[in-house]
């Protein structure tokens, strides 16, 4: 009988996972459960739900440093660091609409497990960057601990970054401490509108080339623009290339001024300040322009030059999308069907990068691995490193794919 | 010499003719050193102290070179040390009487420099800061910047994920990293990333970084650039008591402020710098920060302005903030030699590395004054106070019976310091020999046994770089043993839907 295990503390969790190894029957883990949709269905007998251990545990905007439990909502820990005007500098996602689950609901150890990090990356790193230590609990039944909870640490291997983008495949998160940074003082960001990908690639190239420190740099073309909430960039009927830039404001003032005359060959420029910017970054960092019946949807992965020929690649294919991260990141939907993943897969490794299935039926994901095939020599030293921490297979088995 | 090395393999020793014949079938000419004089360029890493002569070094030009001379090792049960420039300073580098060093100095080409993607792919022993100048005509840097850039290797940075003083801001190698190339012990080669950000599956290039070599030999790195700030400002603030100091740090960091450069230097360090160097810096502080600040010119003197006002408001005795880059330059001149500084006025020091909570400094280096007087031993100390990582400068004289000793058990306090106070025992320079045999102090055996199955997944005979990291070596057979217990359902008053 599928049993829903509730622990209150690791020693509990620890408990669940030790009863799961003897039962042999593996455990799915949720936190909130916001991104079950994301990767393989899991065979598990059991589901393993966190949340139960939830809140901040300690919070030092001094130390640039919080840790919480696993499953403490992103809302929660938002909250908290915008009282000391702190915040995640790797900006994460809010997947949960896209996934068909509800907004504000996700977890701090979901957003580390699934190394999601938003438009920030390319400035301030990824979710891993920021991940400086955890405890957990390995396929083992054992309590493991990895990291610290200070902003430098070399001591012993780095695990904590090997749990991030695991899906807790390796172990169970109970407690987590994460680096947090100062919020910017001000935002804003410089829109260039009818730009072709290649010349917004390039302008972003330029912009991210010089010191201007910009913290998005985006490509929507114009029917992706068009359903922006954001009145001017959804009214411009063209295609929109976003430069972000924040800090202090005389800073903003300076730095926008020079973007400006970087792009000022480009096309006709416009600015949103505060509240536009913030919904604007919030949209691509949510992945909110996916139409709602959009069949399959994938992120790809590539050198940041590589995106505007990736997006000619996949425009004879029946489907659209746009670019992040410079350009290297592509968020692309399609038709669900295993021909139109094989060119999105195709074009991405070509590119020298990897793409992942985010959304699709269950169907699809039959037939399509969610994540990027792996040669054959890392496969195997993957599976290895998870047998070591799991070697029954009793966490999340079947989540990232047959390895 | 208080550190002992797993006891050498005698059959291997017994067997070092056939296998260095063996070698120069795949290595040619002066790729494999064996005649003592030459293996003692290699006996040690920046670690001195410790020493040994291996069985031999090879020298490999290529991958598959080196991918041959592993696989070898491995058939004939050789331990392979691999080593870069050798300037670590935890003794990851010490050679193993049975084992080869596996220098990578001749992987020393810069192969690609792609501003299109802002990277630049290098062989590992390519120094760190050989990349910095290779892109600098273009406006880029690469980030990390390690006191010993000159000459250390960016394979070593990867193996040892090594830091600097721009790292509160910009990040240790480990953030700075797209991409490498690994061979492990089998001589299987792997690729691990590339130009794009993120992994697609495990981050092996997350649990590669900080290794110190212990997993697999880097062969090829691909590292982020970045586009040179456009302006850079330093102040000068000097304060009668430490706790003021770092009450300074702490406003700093609570205004929102994420200096480039925030370093800390107590009154003995001030003064042999200043003895050392001349770089005015002023001689009646207990401490002393040299805070920078770099990004739009705009940005930075308005945050100069409010860093002078916070150093104010924490009864800075000196505060100047450089008027020129010469004037910034000299400003970190005293800092920057202070480990020489600190050579001329001791025959001997012993430079650590730990990390502790910044709010804890004041009680840290109150503690550290007391153990210092308990041993007997000076203790000078240079603090990234940004990041809250010390690097202490015990003084002695390794000529005088029982110094070495004595520093040892120092450093040892000194570290367990620094876990009790929530911090750790390496901020930068790794764990080696050196550390080894402190890691309980912050890992539970549990916690050891699982990196150790880490290791077994990329390297099962334990034939890379062992005796290092680790206190107790386990066997990978005995590592992967677990006990089932068949039991209740745990805790079963809580609800269940």
């Amino acid at each position: 009988m599928a049993e829903t295990l509730r622990p209150a503390s690791a020693e509990e969790t620890r408990q669940a996972v030790a009863w799961a190894l003897g039962e042999e029957t593996p455990l799915e883990i949720v936190g909130a459960g916001t991104k079950r949709g994301f990767g393989h269905p899991v065979a598990a007998g059991h589901l393993l739900d966190l949340s139960a251990l939830s809140g901040i545990v300690a919070y030092e905007p001094a130390e640039l440093v919080l840790t919480a439990h696993a499953a403490t909502p992103m809302a929660e820990i938002e909250a908290a660091l915008a009282q000391s005007r702190q915040q995640l500098a790797f900006e994460p996602p809010d997947l949960g609409p896209l996934l068909g689950a509800p907004a504000e609901r996700a977890t701090l150890g979901g957003v580390l497990a699934a190394n999601l990090s938003g438009p920030r990356r390319i400035l301030a790193g990824a979710a891993r960057d920021h991940a400086l230590g955890l405890a957990m609990v390995s396929g083992r039944a054992e309590l493991v601990k990895a990291g610290g909870k200070v902003v430098k640490n070399v001591t012993g291997y780095d695990v904590t970054k090997l749990i991030c983008g695991s899906w807790g495949t390796l172990g169970v998160m109970t407690e987590v401490s994460v680096k947090v940074l100062p919020a910017p003082e001000r935002t804003r960001t410089v829109l260039v509108a009818g730009l072709e990908p290649s010349a917004a690639v390039a302008c972003m190239g330029r912009a991210l080339s010089s010191p201007n420190e910009v913290s998005g740099a985006a490509y929507l073309p114009a029917t992706v623009a068009a359903r922006s909430a954001v009145s001017y960039v959804a009214s411009a009927g063209a295609s929109i290339t976003a430069l972000r830039i924040e800090g202090p404001p005389i800073s903003v003032g300076a730095r926008n001024e020079a973007l400006r005359a970087l792009c000022a060959g480009d096309g006709e420029i416009e600015e949103l300040h505060s509240h536009n910017s913030a919904t604007f970054w919030q949209e691509l960092r949510d992945a909110s322009p996916v139409p709602a019946d959009a069949p399959a949807v994938w992120r790809l992965s590539v050198p940041p030059a590589a995106g505007a020929g990736i997006m000619a690649a996949l425009a004879p294919s029946d489907g659209e999308g746009w670019l992040d991260w410079g350009g290297g990141l592509v968020w692309w939907s399609c038709p669900a069907t295993g021909a139109a993943g094989a060119v999105v897969r195709h074009v991405a490794e070509a590119a020298g990068g990897h793409a992942t299935l985010v959304r699709a039926p269950d169907a699809l994901k039959a037939e399509v691995p969610v994540f990027h095939p792996q040669p054959a020599g890392r496969a195997a030293l993957s599976r290895r490193v998870r047998e070591g921490f799991d070697p029954r297979g009793i966490l999340n088995p079947g989540r990232m794919g047959a390895a | 010499m208080s550190i002992a090395m797993p006891a050498p393999d005698a059959d291997v020793i017994a067997r070092r003719d056939g296998f260095i014949a063996a070698l120069r079938t795949l290595i040619p000419g002066e790729g494999v050193i064996a005649d003592e004089k030459g293996l003692r360029t290699y006996e040690c890493d920046g670690l001195a102290a410790y020493r040994a002569l291996p069985l031999a070094v090879v020298l490999p030009e290529t991958v598959e070179e080196v991918s041959a001379v592993m696989a070898l090792a491995g058939e004939h049960n050789v331990k392979v040390v691999p080593r870069g420039s050798g300037t670590g300073l935890s003794g990851g580098a010490l050679p193993l009487t049975d084992g080869i060093i596996l220098g990578l100095g001749k992987f020393n080409r810069i192969l690609e420099i792609d501003y299109a993607n802002r990277c630049v792919t290098v062989q590992p022993g390519v120094s760190n800061l050989a990349i910095s100048q290779a892109v600098s005509a273009a406006g880029f840097y690469y980030a990390p910047d390690p006191s010993s850039q000159i000459a250390c290797s960016i394979g070593g940075n990867v193996a040892e994920n090594s830091g600097g003083v721009h790292c509160l801001k910009y990040g240790v190698t480990t953030n700075n990293l797209l991409g490498l190339e690994m061979v492990l012990m089998s001589g299987e080669v792997i690729r691990l990333g590339g130009k794009h950000f993120d992994s697609d599956g495990y981050d092996l290039l997350g649990i590669l970084t900080g290794s110190e070599g212990l997993l697999g030999v880097v062969t090829e790195v691909t590292v982020r650039i970045l586009p040179k700030p456009s302006s850079v400002q330093a102040l000068l603030l000097g304060f009668a008591d430490v706790v003021d100091a770092g009450d300074c740090v702490a406003r700093i960091i609570a205004a929102g402020i994420i200096p480039a450069g925030l370093e800390m230097m107590d009154k003995p360090a001030v003064k042999a710098a200043e003895d050392y160097c001349h770089a005015g810096y002023p001689l009646d502080v207990e401490a002393l920060l040299i805070c920078e600040l770099d990004g739009p010119a705009a940005e930075v003197s308005e945050l100069v302005d409010r860093v002078e006002a916070i150093a104010r408001e924490s009864r800075a005795t000196t505060l100047r903030r450089s008027q020129s880059e010469e004037e910034r330059a000299r400003f970190w001149l005293g800092r920057k030699s202070a480990f020489p500084a600190v050579g001329r006025i001791s025959p001997d020091y012993y430079c650590m590395d730990g990390t502790i909570p910044r709010g804890q400094l004041a009680h840290v280096l109150a503690r550290m004054r007391e153990l210092s007087a308990h041993h007997g031993l000076g203790v000078v100390n240079v603090f990234h106070a940004g990041d809250g990582n010390l690097h202490p400068l015990i003084l002695y004289d390794a000529a005088r019976e029982g110094d070495l000793q004595k520093t040892e058990a120092l450093a040892g306090d000194i570290l367990r310091l620094c876990v009790e106070v929530g911090g750790v025992l390496s901020g930068e320079h790794g764990i080696g020999i050196e550390k080894r045999d402190l890691m309980g102090a912050m890992f539970t055996e549990d916690d050891l046994k699982q990196q150790q199955r880490i290791k077994c997944a990329f390297d099962p005979e334990g034939l890379l770089n062992p005796g290092k990291v680790f206190p107790v070596l386990h066997r990978c057979a005995e590592l992967g043993a677990m006990h089932v217990h068949h039991g209740k359902l745990p805790f079963p008053d809580l609800p269940r839907f």
